[in-house]
């Protein structure tokens, strides 16, 4: 399949999965009522399902499918190693535990931009540390180890700042910041998320270039011009605005930046360049479809976006582990 | 005029000077030969001359921006790392990174240049295979066709042929004298004395990050160079199929 | 239920023998901690539950404020000296079968779906305390009370009850029964939710109710009550500006007349 193709056919799914989200949801309403309700040509509490409830929610799973894609395809690209995500380096649990931290302070409530920048802070200081800790030459091992430090870290600062809450519920929320659900999401959510999504996009695509030549390891690199500091810089930032405004409305949703990343690599032909716009086109895809899939199996009980993927991708970074062992990359 | 000039340079590794006081010059023409013993400090000048190790003294490409710099000099690393499953032919256009604008595809001439340097490392069938799939040799011959690609005045290369056949060895070498021939110019670091001796326009030799010596190979590989530095005893004599250098045993 | 009720009382009956009304008694639940303190003798009460001082959810934070506090562990009850301790049956259950082995009497009551429930239990609590007398006065305030608040002829707007991740109370529960004698009628039972249950937001909009009661939004943030500041929410249904206060009715007791109250009121705003 050419590049093009590739690109075609993930947009061709994630249109389709956008649709079928958008027509998917516990009102069971029929699908020409829902399509004429999105543009508000029916009854106002139509009208408000579709534009209210189901649109912010399918853009809400796109932008952030994109965004861990991209986010994990950038991460692997500096780091050079297929392992690296997100997610498993203890960043989105960094920045889930900044969210909760602006949420239970009440810094959010009186500044809503603090919700995801704070997120966003989190989420910068566990990818720095992370890039500190495990630099490129220490291996998948090292890098591993110091995301399960790092995850678990972050993870046990979250439970801490969850059960010191006056809020009864939030005490039990632990579970939604970990997993993540796109659940009653409103516009709102869209608004504080999307300029940051956007801006992480556009700082992960400036760096696609210096990952391309990256693929040589860091002195061809910078033989070829690449300032691997700033590249270093610009993945940071990316990723921490990208996976910083994901879990302030979403939770933290894992895997979806070790899988998409892997499944299109090679049919993208391996470059950086080139995988990140096909892993941005299947994260969104993919975290549809997950999203999709939380509302079809148990319509009612808020099953989390997490326990999805990682039930794709847990399975498959054990495959990824058993492989790089034979390869005996570990 | 000097394609790379180093005056007086200090090459640190963390706060340990690994290279101390290199002044050396190369100019268009050239297949400089970078010889020494393991530790030598072949590899840090190299990288200090490139600003790719913190230096003290001068070097006049680590004094130039990155961007300029990888259209002065191309660097070709000791270490082969292909971190993605991507073709050869995407691999060697790699090279062509510094000579395009940021979004840019392919320009003919980038295309040009790749095919050159494909051509130049005889790995022109291999263009569409996944670089990962190929045997060492072919993936460092790939990487070199990446450098070849940049189309630098200066090519910096670190034991490019380490670990490649006989043929391979001969044909890299030849590359670089071709490169010489057309106006440019190569340092490159070599652990093989015979392929220097024969291939080299002139050596540079070190030991313990000093450079101990600076001329024609046969000036610089004398007896007592060979076994002050080495530690051999080696056999050298100009014939009518060229110089011919053969290290014979190891001395005390 | 009615069976509940009758084990209660046969519970109440074995936990104070006849003629020797208890003399210290602890309560380790919010809801017993207030029907206690409205029913026992002064002095008889030692100790209430932390919850009882939360004014969130105690209609007697008050009343608490003045009396020490317990935080349900055996070994805290048990340095009290007992001779009854009063619980709920839906926690502390580890605590609770721990004092039944030290010697401890204790009366069990289970959370009340609807008044006649609410009714048995003071009941209950009355006799278990000795003090039946004042139980019948509490349940004769509360009749009067009813009485006073019965449903007003007219229209019965519907209204949803709305809390965190979306749960609604039925008619099957406590509060559903107050929205029916408040003149309302209450969109679970056309949802087919006879004990309450999740409404996703969605349903509930297509649901169209008149009024939307939202659940109290506790200090701190949640994302499960975050379904209450929903954008559509707020545009789709009119909310209740008047809406009980959630401690007065989680227990059944006779501060249950100041949510009917309350509902009469929302009532009376949503038919004008």
């Amino acid at each position: 399949m050419s590049y093009g193709a590739l690109l075609a056919a993930l947009a061709l799914a994630v249109a389709a999965l956008f649709a079928a989200s958008l027509l998917v949801g516990p009102a069971g309403l029929p699908p020409g009522a829902s399509l004429r309700a999105l543009f508000g040509a029916e009854g106002r509490a139509l009208v408000l399902v579709m534009q209210e409830i189901r649109l912010p929610r399918a853009i809400l799973a796109a932008a952030i499918g994109a965004g861990l894609g991209l986010a994990g395809a950038a991460m692997q690209g500096v780091l050079r190693n297929p392992l690296a995500e997100p997610g498993l380096l203890g960043v989105s649990s960094a920045a889930a535990l900044g969210a909760v931290l602006a949420l239970q302070t009440g810094l959010a409530a009186a500044f809503a931009p603090a919700l995801p920048l704070a997120a966003l802070t989190g989420a910068a200081l566990a990818a720095v540390l992370m890039l500190g800790l495990a630099g490129p030459r220490s291996g998948a091992l090292g890098l591993i180890l110091a995301g399960v430090a790092l995850s678990a870290l972050g993870g046990a600062l979250l439970s801490l700042a969850l059960n010191l809450s006056p809020n009864p519920f939030a005490a039990a929320e632990a579970v939604f910041w970990m997993m993540g659900s796109l659940r009653d999401r409103s516009m709102l959510h869209v608004v504080l998320a999307l300029p940051f999504l956007a801006a992480g996009a556009v700082l992960l695509a400036a760096a696609a270039r210096g990952l391309d030549a990256l693929t040589l390891g860091e002195d061809a690199a910078a033989g070829m011009g690449v300032r691997p500091g700033r590249l270093r810089l610009l993945v940071v930032a990316g990723t921490a605005a990208t996976v910083g405004a994901a879990t302030a409305v979403a939770g933290a949703v894992g895997f979806v930046g070790l899988v998409v990343p892997h499944l299109v690599r090679r049919a993208a032909g391996g470059l950086p360049s080139r995988v990140l716009p096909a892993a941005a086109l299947g994260g969104a895809a993919m975290l549809l479809a997950a999203d999709l899939a939380t509302r079809l199996i148990a319509p009612d009980r808020d099953l989390k976006l997490g326990v999805l993927t990682a039930l794709v991708g847990a399975p498959f970074f054990l495959h990824l582990v058993l492989r790089l062992r034979r390869e005996g990359a570990g | 005029m000097s394609l790379m000039s180093l005056a007086d340079l200090t090459v640190f590794r963390g706060r340990r000077a690994v290279v101390t006081g290199a002044t050396l010059a190369v100019a268009p023409g050239e297949v400089v030969g970078l010889v020494g013993p393991n530790g030598a400090g072949k590899t840090s000048l190299l990288r200090g001359a490139l600003g790719l190790l913190p230096v003290r003294g001068r070097a006049s490409l680590a004094a130039l921006p990155p961007a300029v710099r990888a259209r002065a000099a191309a660097f070709l690393p000791q270490t082969r790392e292909i971190a993605w499953p991507v073709t050869v032919e995407d691999l060697v256009a790699l090279g062509r990174l510094p000579h395009r604008a940021p979004g840019a595809g392919l320009a003919a001439a980038d295309r040009a240049a790749v095919a050159a340097a494909l051509a130049a490392v005889g790995l022109a069938p291999l263009a569409r295979c996944r670089a990962t799939e190929l045997s060492g040799g072919e993936q460092a011959r790939a990487l070199l066709a990446r450098a070849l690609a940049q189309e630098t005045p200066l090519l910096l290369a670190d034991e490019p042929v380490a670990g490649l056949d006989p043929a391979a060895q001969l044909a890299a070498m030849a590359t670089f004298r071709a490169l010489a021939g057309r106006g440019r110019a190569v340092l490159v670091s070599l652990h093989d004395l015979g392929l220097a001796v024969r291939h080299c326009t002139r050596l540079v030799l070190m030991a313990g990050g000093r450079i101990l010596a600076d001329g024609p190979p046969a000036a610089v590989l004398t007896p007592a160079a060979l076994a002050e530095v080495f530690g051999v005893r080696a056999y050298f004599a100009q014939t009518p199929e060229g110089p011919v250098f053969q290290p014979l045993e190891v001395v005390a | 239920m009615r069976r509940a009720g009758l084990a209660l009382a046969l519970a109440a009956a074995l936990a104070a023998p006849a003629g020797a009304a208890p003399a210290r008694v602890v309560s380790v639940n919010l809801c017993t901690d207030q029907l206690a303190m409205l029913l026992a003798a002064p002095g008889q009460l030692v100790s209430v539950s932390h919850l009882a001082r939360d004014p969130m959810v105690s209609a007697m934070a008050d009343r608490a404020a003045a009396m020490p506090v317990n935080f349900g562990s055996a070994e805290e009850v048990f340095a009290l000296a007992p001779d009854l301790v009063l619980a709920g049956t839906f926690s502390t259950r580890a605590t609770v079968a721990m004092l039944r082995r030290l010697g401890i009497p204790v009366l069990e009551v289970p959370p009340v779906a609807s008044l006649a429930e609410a009714r048995a239990q003071i009941a209950a609590v009355g006799a278990a305390l000795g003090r039946e007398g004042a139980a019948a006065a509490l349940l004769a305030a509360l009749d009067q009370g009813l009485a006073a608040l019965a449903a007003p002829p007219g229209p019965r707007p519907r209204v949803a009850l709305y809390g965190a991740n979306g749960w609604t109370g039925g008619a099957a529960t406590l509060s559903g029964e107050l929205v029916a004698l408040a003149g309302l009628d209450n969109i679970a039972a056309a949802l087919g939710l006879a004990a309450g249950g999740f409404v996703p937001l969605e349903l509930l909009l297509v649901a169209a109710p008149d009024l939307v009661l939202p659940g109290r939004v506790y200090p701190g943030a949640s994302r499960a009550e975050e379904i209450l500041s929903h954008p559509a929410l707020r545009r789709a249904a009119r909310i209740a500006p008047a809406r009980p206060a959630e401690a007065d009715w989680i227990c059944g007791t006779p501060h249950l007349l100041r949510a009917l109250a309350a509902l009469r009121a929302a009532r009376a705003a949503a038919v004008e």
